[in-house]
């Protein structure tokens, strides 16, 4: 069996966004990194592999610049890099989870792993959209899988608390922040990854119909700002404050 | 336009959130039908004022939470060009199954909602806002309190169907309940820590005001990493929840760029903190330099005396 991970770039989470006409100023930000919650997913699938998996493949879409993730994910142990290559600033969710189960079918993985959300577009489609597209079945918000013979067993957090749950069949897996602590790549491992090549493909070349978007970006714009607040000394303006809260803000 | 909305369920009864949803369809006209997954809260779904048809689709697959299933389930009794449900985890992948399913694009978490249809939602966790114009037919998900619920007074017909879906996750084991505690995703009053609490059993001071004022408590990313005792449930911020709620009180946060993208959006902020120049200030609009040590108990005691009162 095959694990595919999906890693998306974003802006490093430290980052801070500006908006300059009506748009997210990407040339502002220094840092780029793999999306959090997608590390999560990438740890797990080493560790699938680890534990018997065939072969972990790391797809990514997006720009050139994100085919780092795919080369920090080979340093940790990915085995083949897809990166589907666009610079499209904004797609609907049609087009980016045909693009992704379209490139999971290339990689013949029938486990895949993904971040539960984006942290720039903080979303959560991808996923499940995914996997509809692709008829797997789908797990969310999980913190660990692990494979025991053909067996898949996860631990998700559900609504009524965290347990433990099987599943047959093909499945995706979208990942919360765990318990698990991320490795770092060695010296080795970097020096490989650099050699390792990248399969780059172009939307065209995927061979599937993306129609006209049924979604479009109208505009970006920064938070209201906030007037300055009041500012007090000492606990001795608890009360004060607590006042305020009760007859200014009437929030108690 | 004929709107669904896939109703929320909290403890086997019907979420707050979804005559929220209603209140949303409302406001941009159309037949409303409300879908409730394995028949929780139909009944009281009935009452919610706006709505005309409710359709409680029961069945052994809504024992237990199985997102294919249930989107399977319940993608035959759709017949709405526009679908709403919750932001919550369960509504997003929902949402998302169902949309694909249908070939319909999906927008989540949205705040604003204007024919059109033109939605807009924060992205980053809150240092953003984007305006995205999505085409008919498209499934949306609500961000809990940001729209006014519908009144209640309705009396819509409720049919009830039975589905059978096949089920391919199976839960093994409980291994930890949900905290009784409120969630800080869901609660009007959030008080939070950081690390400059000193120390995780620390917390249990600002459970005892939560406890006052019926607040959630939740915590920096520093707090969370720092101590194994304070779960990734309770994190704010950009990679742990984000929140809106009426107050939010921060005690010992320094104010991070990740914690202020989510909770900056929040109606009012009181920050305590002993460092005069910590960032938190800077988007608080009650703002108090002390230690914790000090100003926690005196916050109890005021915040008492006006709840007693």
């Amino acid at each position: 069996m095959g694990v595919a991970v999906l890693l998306k770039q974003v802006p490093d989470t430290t980052a801070k966004i500006s908006v300059s006409g009506s748009r997210v100023d990407e040339s502002a930000i220094t840092k780029w990194s793999i999306s959090p919650y997608d590390e999560y997913a990438l740890e797990s699938a080493i560790a699938l592999k680890e534990s018997g998996a065939d072969e972990l493949v790391a797809i990514t879409c997006g720009p050139q610049r994100a085919s780092k993730c795919l080369t920090e994910a080979a340093a940790v142990g990915a085995d083949r890099l897809i990166h589907i290559v666009t610079d499209a600033d904004f797609m609907d969710s049609c087009a980016v989870q045909s693009i992704l189960s379209s490139a999971i079918e290339r990689s013949e993985c029938d486990i895949v792993l993904c971040g539960k959300q984006a942290a720039d577009t903080n979303s959560g489609s991808t996923g499940p959209g995914v996997a509809s597209l692709l008829g797997y079945s789908c797990v969310g918000s999980v913190t660990e899988v692990s494979m025991d013979g053909g067996k898949l067993s996860a631990t998700r957090l559900g609504a009524t608390g965290l347990e433990r749950i099987e599943v047959s069949g093909p499945c995706l897996f979208t990942f919360d922040k765990g318990e698990v602590e991320l490795r770092r790549p060695n010296v080795r491992g970097i020096m490989m990854a650099k050699k390792k090549p990248i399969e780059s493909i172009g939307i065209e070349e995927l061979g599937i119909e993306i129609g006209s978007p049924r979604a479009s970006l109208q505009s970006h714009s920064s938070p209201p700002e906030k007037p300055p607040g009041q500012k007090f000394e000492g606990a001795g303006s608890i009360e004060i404050v607590v006042g305020k809260l009760r007859d200014e803000a009437n929030v108690i | 336009m004929d709107i669904t909305i896939i109703s929320e369920a909290s403890n086997e009864s019907l979420h707050p959130v979804t005559a929220q949803l209603v209140g949303a369809a409302s406001s941009i006209g159309g037949q409303i039908s409300v879908i409730c997954p394995g028949g929780v809260g139909s009944p009281e779904a009935a009452k919610i004022a706006g709505v005309s048809k409710v359709i409680s689709v029961e069945g052994d697959c809504f024992d237990s939470y199985d997102c294919m299933a249930w989107s399977n389930a319940i993608v035959p009794f759709m017949d709405g060009d526009l679908v709403l449900t919750s932001s919550s985890a369960i509504g997003r992948e929902v949402s998302s199954a169902i949309a694909a399913k249908k070939g319909f694009p999906v927008v989540q978490d949205i705040t604003s909602l204007n024919d059109g249809i033109s939605v807009s939602r924060s992205i980053f966790s809150g240092k953003a806002i984007e305006e995205v114009e999505v085409s008919l037919p498209c499934a949306l998900s609500v961000r809990a309190n940001t729209f006014q619920p519908a009144e209640g007074g309705g009396n819509a017909e409720i049919s009830t169907v039975n589905v059978s879906q096949e089920v391919s996750v199976a839960v093994k084991e409980a291994l930890a309940k949900a905290g009784e505690r409120l969630d800080v995703a869901e609660a009007d009053i959030v008080i939070s820590g950081g690390r400059g609490m000193g120390d995780p059993s620390n917390f249990s001071h600002l459970y005892e005001v939560a406890e006052e004022i019926g607040a959630a408590v939740g915590a920096s990313r520093a707090a969370v990493d720092t101590w194994e005792e304070i779960p990734h449930s309770m994190q704010v911020g950009q990679t742990g929840k984000t929140v809106t709620p009426s107050l939010y009180i921060a005690v010992g946060i320094s104010g991070a760029i990740q914690h202020l993208a989510g909770m900056r959006s929040s109606k009012y902020i009181l920050a305590i903190n002993k460092d005069p120049e910590a960032p938190i200030f800077g988007v608080a609009d009650y703002g108090i330099v002390a230690t914790w040590e000090e100003s926690i108990p005196a916050l109890k005691e005021h915040l008492s005396a006006i709840v007693s009162d």
